[in-house]
């Protein structure tokens, strides 16, 4: 059975690749949303400042405004602060480490078939599956 | 204008995770979660995430510079380093404890309350302990 769950995935993936699409065809760039954030961050990237933090203000107008309207979406998120502050720490370190997360690596580098983001998403695929596996089916804490 | 490009692609961005439910922690842990109950709806996530974008690289190789001028970005080398393989390593094992990656942190603040707020800022300063390491290690 063709769950519906898979069918909004197709399709929200494909607005995301959508997004991902403008993003370099019209201004050049690669839509990863860690290096994005990065490069404000740790400010190795502020030249283009402009186009970061107008990305990111409608990365986070779209969900609020559907909050606002229709109430806010299935999270499910911990409430535990130890365990968010240490995969907080783990995504930054990690993504700025490798140059690039799901989006950087895993849609606008596989699809032009990068040899690092191919090896990089085997790599966080492997680092999440081992994670999930021993903290939630060994010790039950996620 | 060159700012507006960027703001309508984040918007489009923050729907398309929406729609697709990345924004879900469950769901994303349910897609690390192998041995357990899998969810494979990240894998369609994924593949109808590279599709367009995919057209796009085609349409990209056959032009000199984008739409606003500037040069498309060149594909980087194929040598791997620590940086990536540790660094993607990191990154997935903070992935699977909590659900969250980059975009999808962004795109849930206005929601997710104090949680949320603990992750991004988390994820903040991880990024600014990384670019020392990354200096030494020598990556790009």
């Amino acid at each position: 059975m063709m769950h519906t769950d898979w069918l909004l995935g197709l399709g929200g993936g494909l607005i995301i690749g959508l997004a991902a699409a403008i993003f370099l065809l019209v201004n050049g760039r690669i839509m990863g949303a860690s290096g994005i954030l990065g490069g404000l961050v740790d400010g190795t990237g502020l030249n283009i400042w402009r186009e970061r933090v107008a990305f990111i203000a409608g990365l986070v107008a779209v969900p609020a405004l559907v909050t606002l309207l229709a109430g806010a979406p299935d999270s499910h998120i911990t409430r535990q602060p130890l365990l968010l502050a240490v995969a907080g720490l783990l995504v930054g370190f990690g993504t700025r480490l490798a140059n690039g997360c799901t989006s950087g690596h895993g849609v606008c580098g596989i699809s032009r078939l990068s040899e690092r983001s191919i090896v990089a998403t085997v790599f966080y695929l492997l680092g999440g599956g081992i994670t999930v596996f021993l903290f939630r089916h060994q010790w039950g804490i996620i | 204008m060159p700012a507006l490009v960027p703001f309508i692609s984040g918007a489009l961005f923050g729907l398309g995770l929406l729609v697709s439910g990345m924004t879900d922690t469950a769901k994303v842990q349910g897609w690390l979660d192998v041995f357990g109950n899998w969810d494979p709806t990240l894998a369609f996530v994924l593949g109808g995430a590279i599709l367009p974008m995919a057209v796009a690289w085609r349409v990209a190789a056959g032009r000199q510079r984008s739409l606003l001028g500037n040069p498309f970005p060149a594909k980087p080398s194929p040598r791997l380093d620590h940086g990536l393989t540790i660094g993607s390593l990191l990154f997935g094992a903070g992935w699977g404890l909590v659900g969250l990656c980059p975009g999808p942190a962004m795109a849930s603040i206005s929601y997710n309350g104090t949680s949320g707020a603990i992750f991004l800022l988390a994820m903040i300063a991880g990024m600014l302990l990384a670019k020392p390491v990354k200096a030494r290690l020598g990556a790009s």
